[in-house]
């Protein structure tokens, strides 16, 4: 009997344990589940394994180095935003993810952010990683030719940013001016 | 040179947001009924091959025209492109029949708009340099224009 009784308690405890954690605003366990692990090549050399990430928060941006518009504007504000945070997001990374392999090597995406913030790290997936790493992250990209024979990306040119649990944690749009990214990295950064 | 590029980058990074409540003197061209204002490049990161290009182009006669082609100088491929978001999706469209400009009216080649897509560049763009084009329109012929490069960051040179 004591030991049927002992089986309920541990059994109620774990139960409100699940409750518990199925319950906490703001981290529903779709949100939680929201991207997936990668490993992928990267411009700081060798390659970033998305599990060392974990206990620093971190962004995510799909883009291409033949963008002539959204990637170069959300690089620059975005640089601009982590300048105005200084040591407050010395923490912080942004994962530059090219979607277009075939023309964006290591070394030309290398060459791309050299002149942004040095938190901004180019990640180049495989032709075979890059549907799977876009997929987890519901991130949209196609090809479009152009007249010259030569293809342009459409993409999605929304930035996601991951707690410090890497948890998907809220976006930046790309029409989002500087005090909002800013104040948006403030919360993020604040989130423990 | 690349090194040069790159520090003149880093600086525009920097002082961008100054220069761009400078707006650097705006000029028109004009061609028949056509004011075309103020061409300008975007500086492209690094050793980018892309950059888009801008203007705003007034048609004061009584006919529409369309801008069907541009050329830039040590550019391979330039061509007319509307972006647009759909959600938050950026999606690339080339206007291959060119870009109307109605009679009456001005069409502006803006960020997050139409825009010229400047493909293949030569060598890299240095804030301030000024670049030799031509625009060539259906009904109002060929003009040379002048394009400015203007830093990274800067949405609107023009202040009218």
């Amino acid at each position: 009997m004591a030991i049927l009784g002992m089986v309920a308690l541990v059994a109620s405890i774990l139960g409100l344990v699940f409750w518990q954690n199925s319950g906490t605003p703001g981290h529903s366990p779709a949100l939680a589940n929201f991207g997936v692990p990668f490993k992928l090549a990267t411009t700081k050399g060798g390659e970033l394994d998305s599990q060392t990430l974990k206990g620093k928060p971190y962004g995510i941006f799909f883009g291409f180095a033949h963008c002539p518009e959204v990637c170069p504007t959300t690089l620059f504000e975005m640089s601009a935003a982590l300048k105005e945070l200084g040591d407050d997001a010395k923490d912080f990374r942004l994962l530059f993810i090219t979607i277009d392999p075939e023309r964006d090597t290591l070394p030309v995406i290398k060459d791309y952010l050299a002149n942004f913030d040095p938190r901004i790290e180019g990640l180049v997936p495989t032709l075979e990683q890059l549907p799977i790493i876009a997929k987890g992250f519901h991130i949209y990209y196609k090809k479009e030719p152009t007249s010259d024979g030569s293809y342009t990306m459409d993409h999605t040119a929304t930035l996601l940013l991951m707690n410090r649990k890497g948890e998907f944690a809220r976006t930046i749009s790309f029409e989002e001016g500087r005090a909002t990214r800013v104040a948006k990295l403030k919360l993020l950064l604040a989130d423990q | 040179m690349k090194t040069v590029t790159q520090f003149a980058f880093a600086l525009a990074l920097t002082f961008g947001a100054i220069f761009s409540a400078n707006p650097s003197q705006a000029h028109e061209i004009k061609l028949g009924d056509l004011v075309i204002h103020h061409p300008w490049i975007k500086q492209p990161p690094g050793n980018a091959t892309v950059a888009g290009g801008y203007t705003k182009i007034d048609n004061k006669g009584k006919e529409d025209d369309t801008l069907l082609s541009v050329a830039v100088e040590g550019v391979h491929t330039v061509m007319i492109h509307e972006m647009k978001m759909e959600g938050d999706v950026m999606k690339m469209n080339e206007l291959k029949d060119g870009l109307n400009i109605p009679a009456g009216k001005s069409v502006e080649l803006k960020p997050k708009s139409y825009h010229l897509m400047l493909m293949g560049l030569k060598s890299a763009y240095m804030e301030g340099e000024q670049v030799k084009g031509t625009f060539t329109f259906a009904k109002a012929g060929k003009v040379d224009v002048d394009f400015e490069v203007v830093a990274p960051g800067v949405d609107m040179p023009m202040k009218h």
